[in-house]
């Protein structure tokens, strides 16, 4: 078994500043959402941290939050999932070499590396355990939560940290709107339900996770399964294929009394969610959690975040409602993600 | 007892040629693939030599066997030609119920496309096509598509080691059960992006490098692409395959010690291939030959020169790089190179470290200098060691097959 032992999430939410559980929600109008970030002097060294751009800060300073929180002293094993590592810094060696291709800063090219924010991450808990990075969309952070578990499962490990985490910058947004993903304008997040129009909110994060073995005083709840799939194509598919899933995990829809829905606003895709609501889940309690964070590669590492504390606290915040139906008990809560109908990935958690 | 994984395909595309019969030869003829950079217009071509596949994406696009499309990176383009000759060489069109995943490894990405149209990008509509090929997913998903690859796909990045990291995965997910087959390796394609980056580093040679010399100046970049495909021995039954190797061990460490260098003891270069020995179950005097990371740089060669003291003591094997044929192809090295070692294991040979002259006066050892033939070789460690102190090293070892091409116990 694997339990979620702790938990850091720097978001465009209150997140890292308080363990309340979406107390306070922040509303926002814009082009995209951006994290509220924390003190770094609390987690790196000052003068490290003066020479590290924003993402990687953002992955130590969530990686020591989780491990804090865990109570654990050193991870035997980090693994990042990250769609496009530092995009600031891979812009600024673009910007460099399209004018001048000679005395050319290393410091940006060393944290574009993809890789970067893992081992940054080791060196700051002298960690020399296993170490890897998964760079696939929508796939990164749940390709490091199979690989979690299965180290786990080897009995190579029995604490692992498994990240998601990426940013935007104002560059991706603009070349990225040019290929769809993204609204237009700016948009308040809280009515993003109400947009109706193509493209999502973008937005960026950072979750760290301790994934153990055995479970400790600060456990949220129990990490039961993580899977992904590629060109599934049309809804019959997609429900085959979270019908297998649940199976394989000796459950039924109807044993889940949440589905954590992955709809960030965008009208081309969002109806993949409903289908899949409205043909498995109709009686179910549907929930999503884009509005608060936005719409990024390892996006779920949020929505993880906030199953995990709905089943530690037991408390379903309204925010997160996304049909009318209670849950009669929190118990399991299934998270469905889908990216331009090509990427399909969930990931299963039950209260302990 | 744990599943033994045997590879039982391999497909593999580099400067020294553009499949596993081009590479043999090259290898064999001692021929090395590095020049000067024709293929991309930067300030540094010629400064430094490269390892450069030679060939135009329009050539590339044939080699693949599709026809031209918008969108396609160099990157991708590489991937699939290898990929393919390796899915095919494994059979995997057959068997179509077998759970079967692509696991590949990629760091620059489709850099190649993106530095040329980046100004576009940001400025206009005309090269739309190419902006989603720019991130590591891109050449992955294009190969599972060309392959039909459905049941599981992913990506790893982490920098010159992410190839290795890949077959890792995916031995440890045939082991776990999860999948039946696996089609894992990496690509990488030249970029401004990474040559100007090395060089920004210092770490580039101007001449054609010299892995663990006592002048090694430097690393040559080069570019290519390596797929291996991976079964376990209950999917050889039902396949018929015949296995090309095996791969006895693995072993992953993270130095935790500097960005881009290697600690002076090499810690992390030691801790991967302890720990993938020990997982062969072999003693370390059991490693007839040892296919370095030796990129030629100053730090790596003498920090895992000093880690492979440490771990084999005065009993070290055969040691070489092969960089001074392939170029260090980052992402696409570990693949590239974990099938150099096979070829040794299959012809009885050892790989000659090219322009090594002079010990480095550390080291109380000198690579293989010329080509052996004819020597048993019937296990060889494959390392390789990333940015970020991520280190890998696989271990592979000689398949004793009976008359009628079956394994033996």
């Amino acid at each position: 078994m694997f339990f979620i032992n702790g938990i850091g999430l720097i978001s465009p939410q209150k997140t890292s500043e308080t363990k309340e559980f979406l107390k306070e929600v922040i509303e926002y109008h814009a082009d995209y959402l951006t994290c509220i970030e924390p003190v770094y002097r609390t987690y790196i060294d000052p003068i490290a941290a003066r020479r590290m751009s924003r993402l990687i800060k953002m992955g130590i300073a969530s990686a020591r939050m989780s491990v804090a929180e865990a109570g654990l002293e050193m991870p035997d094993a980090i693994i990042t999932g990250t769609g496009l590592g530092s995009v600031e810094d891979t812009e600024k060696i673009l910007a460099e070499i399209t004018k001048e291709e000679h005395f050319l800063n290393p410091t940006p090219f060393i944290q574009s590396t993809y890789n970067t924010i893992s081992s940054q991450i080791a060196i700051n808990l002298k960690c020399l355990n296993y170490n890897t990075t998964y760079v696939h969309r929508t796939f990164s952070f749940e390709s490091g939560l199979i690989d979690g578990m299965l180290q786990i499962e080897e009995g190579t490990a029995s604490d692992v940290l498994i990240g998601a985490i990426d940013q935007m910058t104002l560059n991706h947004l603009k070349i990225t709107r040019r290929i769809g993903l993204w609204k237009m304008q700016p948009v308040n997040n809280l009515q993003l339900m109400d947009e109706d129009s193509p493209g999502a909110l973008a937005g960026e994060g950072s979750a760290f996770f301790v994934i153990g073995a055995k479970p400790v005083p600060s456990t949220y709840c129990r990490l039961t399964d993580a899977g992904v799939w590629i060109n599934l194509n049309g809804s019959l598919k997609i429900n085959k294929a979270v019908e297998e899933f649940l199976g394989n995990n000796g459950l039924t829809p109807g044993d889940i009394d949440i589905v954590m829905l992955g709809n960030n606003g965008d009208s081309n895709y969002d109806f993949l969610y409903a289908n899949l609501a409205d043909q498995l889940f109709p009686g179910t309690a549907q929930a999503w959690y884009k509005h608060l964070c936005g719409e990024y590669h390892t996006a779920t590492g949020f929505g993880l975040w906030a199953a995990a504390n709905i089943l530690k606290h037991q408390s379903y915040p309204e925010i997160l409602h996304l049909n009318e139906i209670q849950p009669s008990r929190k118990k399991n809560i299934l998270i469905y993600n889908q990216y331009r109908n090509v990427n399909h990935s969930m990931t299963l958690v039950q209260s302990c | 007892m744990p599943q033994r994984i045997f590879i039982t395909g391999y497909g593999i595309i580099s400067c020294i040629g553009r499949n596993i019969g081009e590479i043999y030869s090259a290898m064999h003829e001692g021929r090395s693939g590095l020049g000067r950079l024709n293929r991309i217009d930067s300030a540094l071509r010629n400064e430094f030599p490269v390892g450069e596949v030679p060939f135009t994406n329009e050539q590339l696009f044939s080699l693949a066997g599709i026809e031209h499309r918008e969108g396609y990176s160099r990157n991708a383009l590489l991937g699939l030609i290898a990929a393919k000759e390796a899915f095919k060489h494994g059979g995997l069109d057959r068997h179509p119920g077998m759970k079967t995943g692509l696991i590949s490894a990629t760091t620059v990405g489709g850099m190649d496309q993106c530095e040329y149209f980046y100004e576009d990008f940001l400025n206009n509509d005309s090269k739309n096509a190419y902006i989603d090929s720019y991130d590591c997913a891109d050449s992955t998903e294009k190969i599972a598509k060309e392959l039909g690859i459905t049941d599981f796909v992913t990506t790893i990045s982490t920098a010159c080691s992410s190839a290795a990291n890949a077959i890792m995965l995916g031995a440890r997910m045939i082991r776990a059960g999860k999948l039946h087959r696996a089609l894992t390796g990496g690509c990488e394609s030249l970029t401004r992006f990474h040559l100007n980056g090395f060089n920004a580093l210092k770490i580039l040679d101007k001449e054609p490098c010299k892995p663990f010399d006592q002048h090694r100046a430097g690393i040559n970049l080069g570019e290519g692409a390596a797929y291996l495909v991976l079964e376990s021995e209950e999917s050889i039954l039902k396949t018929g395959n015949v296995p090309l190797g095996e791969l006895a061990g693995w072993g992953n460490s993270c130095e935790a010690y500097h960005q881009t260098a290697s600690s002076p003891d090499g810690i992390g270069a030691y801790l991967a291939m302890k720990k993938a020995i020990e997982m062969s179950g072999l003693m370390p005097e059991n490693i007839d030959y040892i296919n370095a990371h030796g990129t030629g740089t100053d730090n790596n060669d003498l920090s895992e020169g000093r880690a492979i003291e440490k771990l084999f003591g005065d009993k070290i094997p055969k040691v070489s790089s092969t960089k001074p044929f392939t170029g260090h192809t980052t992402s696409a090295a570990g693949s590239t190179e974990a099938i150099l070692s096979i070829l040794c294991l299959q012809h009885q040979v050892i790989w000659p470290n090219l322009n090594f002259r002079e010990q480095i006066s550390e080291l109380s050892f000198s690579p293989v200098e010329k080509m052996i033939t004819n020597i048993p070789v019937n296990a060889v460690m494959s390392n390789s060691f990333g940015f970020g102190g991520n280190d890998t090293s696989l271990i592979f070892k000689k398949v004793i097959l009976n008359i009628n091409n079956k394994l033996t116990n």
